[in-house]
């Protein structure tokens, strides 16, 4: 294996370069104990912990011998972890498609194929390393307070417009993604501003408008229901469902213009130890679908090409090195300034 | 001992060798041009990304500035999923990409995309170059926009192509050769029937061969029909030479024997006549030898080209009887014609079966005892059956089959003078008849039993 020997000689070098311990921050860390523990599958994700235990839970009772130790961290710092520290995981479970991508693109990702791989749609699967178990739209969160049900604008134009017509009212009260902090938000505005000229137009709407920048979607839908903001653009959908069953005070938008489905993936790292967990993991992720009670527990919707034929207007977003263009540090300044010019104007 | 070799095999050989290499050659060929095909493909695409970056090249401020294009990234996972590397370098220092891709061919002229295979992070790589002049300064950089990608998909494409070439040879090379043995077969068909046509022929039979023959077996044929020829030829002036010398040697022999016949009757001492009558006697062995001869070499002439007259066998019969009674009445033997009445009409060779009846008839008479009966039958069913039955010695328990032999007798008669003809004579006039000749010991259970069964034709 040349992609591993080579990976794991960077990943010593780099790890010598930077010194001992951890740079990238950790949010949180639970280990799962098996009863009757064989082996330990260590996993890094960007995915809460009351998101994915009841996964984690499931997974033990059928795989009883294997503990898990589940570390959290943002997108960048998974990336940072993997790609420049050599920390060794089992597992990396990202939102973030275009970093995943970067590491299997860059050979940080071991090969496999999963025992369900022929149920799986093609797009599912990239290079037999990159491996989608769920498909979470980018959608809108509106309050109570300023939308009744069916009143809430359903495209980007006629929030557009919406807005301008309305600027007192909704001065300060629109929340989007920082996309300086968070991949996932700057996953899905890059992927807006490939799709559509509109996103500029409605960046420069909601930078005249004082939009309130939030790093995670609990936070923006947390200020939605209870009406500090009246609405927040490209909040993960699935987080919005599970909060949606448990807060009363807003409810979900599905922009019938498009919708950017992001895919979580999971891949094996080049380095981890416990391959054969890892694919145990792999395969039972993958089969997701299979579980609907686990989709209604986690909130996270499974793989399933049915569902996005049905709704044309969801987009799911495709692996490919595409996905590195906005990971190129050129095209990244050149996209956070335009962004900031748009979205940071001073209040008049 | 050495197998005779086979043009069949031998042509197979040949054909499955030439359908093998034209086969491996399909293979090689398909494979060359397909991987061929399938590398132009994609250095083609990679040139038109690294084009399409170099496009999107500005100068800002003096500086040299890109913004990415999406698709220039992107084209390249539309047809595979290799991994996709990039570098822009502006005057030798790198822009942005991967710092430690290696540029090892850097395009000399404008617009001229280069092309170079490297190792890079583990995997072979292709890498795509082209330059461009960005005029940010007075004088402007040279910028190399230099893509690359694994070669993995090409792989996979040539791998699936060498399958289906291979494939496909293998079944052109099964289906050649089929059809090879086929083509030996046939090319070998004309043969096959001639060697058919020659061997079916009768012992005898040395007419020339007019079976068709391909033309390259004309030369063959030809020579085959003239060596028949010849040696029917030899064959004939030998019957002919045999013929001609018992006819030389019987007129003589007459003669003698009518000069002895007188000297006997003119003589008186006992001894003298005795020695006379011996003469005598052997003077009539040596004229029936000699008749024997004749009728042998008659035989077989007339076996070639077999007569097939209508005649009544009955009337053949009793002139055969009538012209050997004389010779019975000497030793007092009485020929019992056991015969019907009415005619037995037969298909055949008048000359031939009377030839035979002839000498069935006079051994019968030579080895019969004197004062004894010789039984003369004809029996038709399915074929017709002639005996002629005597109450001689018999042929005490020899093979009869060997008796039938040219000029082989039996072991019991050392003390009667004989050629060993007869027989023989009889025999061969059955089988050109397409009948045989039987062999038995006589009903009277004593004595031979000789039948001529002739079929009806």
């Amino acid at each position: 294996m040349r992609v591993t020997d080579f990976a794991l000689r960077l990943i010593a070098a780099v790890t010598l370069w930077s010194g001992a311990g951890h740079a990238f921050e950790v949010e949180d860390r639970q280990v799962y104990s098996a009863m009757a523990e064989t082996s330990v599958l260590r996993v890094i994700s960007t995915a809460d912990k009351a998101v994915f235990e009841p996964i984690i839970t499931a997974f033990q009772k059928a795989n009883p011998g294997i503990s898990i130790d589940y570390t959290i961290t943002g997108t960048t710092d998974l990336m940072q972890a993997i790609y420049e520290e050599g920390a060794v995981f089992d597992l990396a479970i990202s939102s973030a498609m275009d970093l995943q991508t970067k590491l299997a693109n860059d050979g940080f990702a071991q090969s496999y194929l999963p025992t369900n791989a022929a149920s799986l749609p093609d797009w599912a699967i990239w290079r037999d390393q990159l491996f989608a178990f769920t498909q979470e739209p980018a959608v809108m969160v509106v309050s109570n307070t300023f939308f009744k049900q069916g009143e809430a604008p359903q495209t980007r134009d006629a929030l557009i417009a919406l807005l301008r017509e309305n600027p007192d009212r909704f001065r300060g009260r629109i929340g989007t993604y920082d996309v300086r902090r968070s991949g996932f938000g700057y996953l899905m505005a890059t992927q807006d501003s490939r799709t559509s000229e509109t996103f500029w137009r409605l960046m420069e709407v909601m930078g005249r408008l004082d939009a309130q920048l939030y790093c995670c979607s609990g936070d923006m839908i947390a200020d939605v229901a209870s009406g500090k903001l009246a609405l927040a653009y490209n909040v993960l959908g699935s987080y919005a469902a599970s909060e949606q069953a448990k807060t009363e005070g807003f409810h979900i938008v599905e922009l019938t213009d498009f919708v950017n489905v992001m895919l979580r993936t999971v891949l094996i790292p080049a380095n981890a130890e416990n391959v054969k967990d890892a694919r145990v993991m792999v395969d039972f992720l993958t089969g997701l679908r299979a579980r609907p009670d686990l989709a209604d527990k986690t909130g996270l919707p499974p793989v399933d090409a049915g569902a996005l034929q049905n709704n044309p207007a969801l987009r799911p977003i495709r692996f490919g090195p595409g996905l590195l263009v906005f990971l190129d540090q050129l095209k990244e300044s050149k996209f956070l300034r335009s962004w900031e010019n748009s979205i940071l104007q001073e209040t008049p | 001992m050495k197998q005779p070799t086979s043009i069949r095999k031998r042509l197979f050989y040949q054909l499955a060798a030439v359908a093998a290499v034209l086969s491996l050659a399909f293979v090689l060929v398909v494979r060359g041009v397909a991987s061929q095909a399938a590398e132009g493909t994609q250095d083609d695409i990679l040139a038109a990304s690294a084009t399409a970056i170099a496009d999107s090249l500005t100068s800002e401020d003096g500086e040299v500035t890109l913004e990415l294009p999406y698709s220039a990234l992107s084209m390249l996972g539309t047809i595979n999923e290799d991994r996709v590397f990039y570098r822009v370098m502006v005057q030798g220092e790198t822009l942005t990409g991967y710092t430690d891709l290696p540029v090892t061919r850097s395009p000399r002229r404008l617009d001229t995309p280069t092309f170079s295979t490297e190792m890079y992070r583990g995997d072979e790589v292709r890498v795509a170059s082209v330059l461009r002049r960005v005029a940010n300064t007075a004088t402007g950089s040279e910028v190399v926009v230099s893509v690359a990608q694994t070669r993995s998909g090409l792989a996979a494409i040539s791998r699936s192509i060498t399958i289906t070439a291979t494939g496909v040879g293998l079944l052109f090379f099964l289906l050649a050769t089929t059809l090879s043995l086929l083509a030996a077969n046939s090319a070998l068909r004309p043969l096959r029937r001639m060697t058919g046509a020659v061997t079916r022929r009768g012992p005898s039979d040395l007419r020339p061969v007019t079976a068709e023959a391909p033309k390259e077996l004309v030369p063959l044929v030809d020579a085959l029909n003239s060596f028949m020829g010849r040696l029917r030829a030899s064959l004939s002036r030998t019957e002919d030479l045999i013929s001609e010398a018992a006819h030389r040697v019987r007129t003589p022999l007459a003669t003698v024997r009518t000069q002895a016949e007188v000297t006997h009757r003119k003589l008186n001492k006992p001894e003298h006549k005795k020695a006379i009558r011996d003469m005598i006697r052997a003077i009539d062995e040596s004229s029936r030898s000699a008749g024997q001869i004749l009728d042998h070499a008659m035989v077989t002439f007339r076996a070639d080209s077999l007569a097939l007259d209508p005649l009544d066998l009955i009337a053949l019969i009793n002139e055969t009887c009538d012209r050997l009674a004389p010779t019975a009445d000497l030793k007092d033997i009485a020929l019992l014609r056991e015969l019907p009445d009415s005619s037995v009409p037969f298909n055949g060779d008048g000359i031939m079966l009377q030839a035979a009846l002839h000498n069935i008839l006079d051994n019968a008479i030579k080895y019969s005892p004197e004062d004894s009966d010789i039984a003369v039958r004809i029996a038709s069913g399915a074929e017709l059956r002639v005996s002629i039955a005597d109450q001689g010695r018999g042929f005490g328990g020899m093979d009869l089959k060997d008796l039938t032999t040219r000029y082989s007798r039996g072991t019991n008669v050392g003390d009667v003078v004989g050629s060993g003809l007869g027989l023989t004579i009889a025999d061969e006039v059955a089988r050109a008849h397409g009948g045989r000749l039987e062999l038995s010991q006589s009903k009277e259970g004593q004595g031979a039993c000789v039948s001529l069964i002739l079929p009806y034709v």
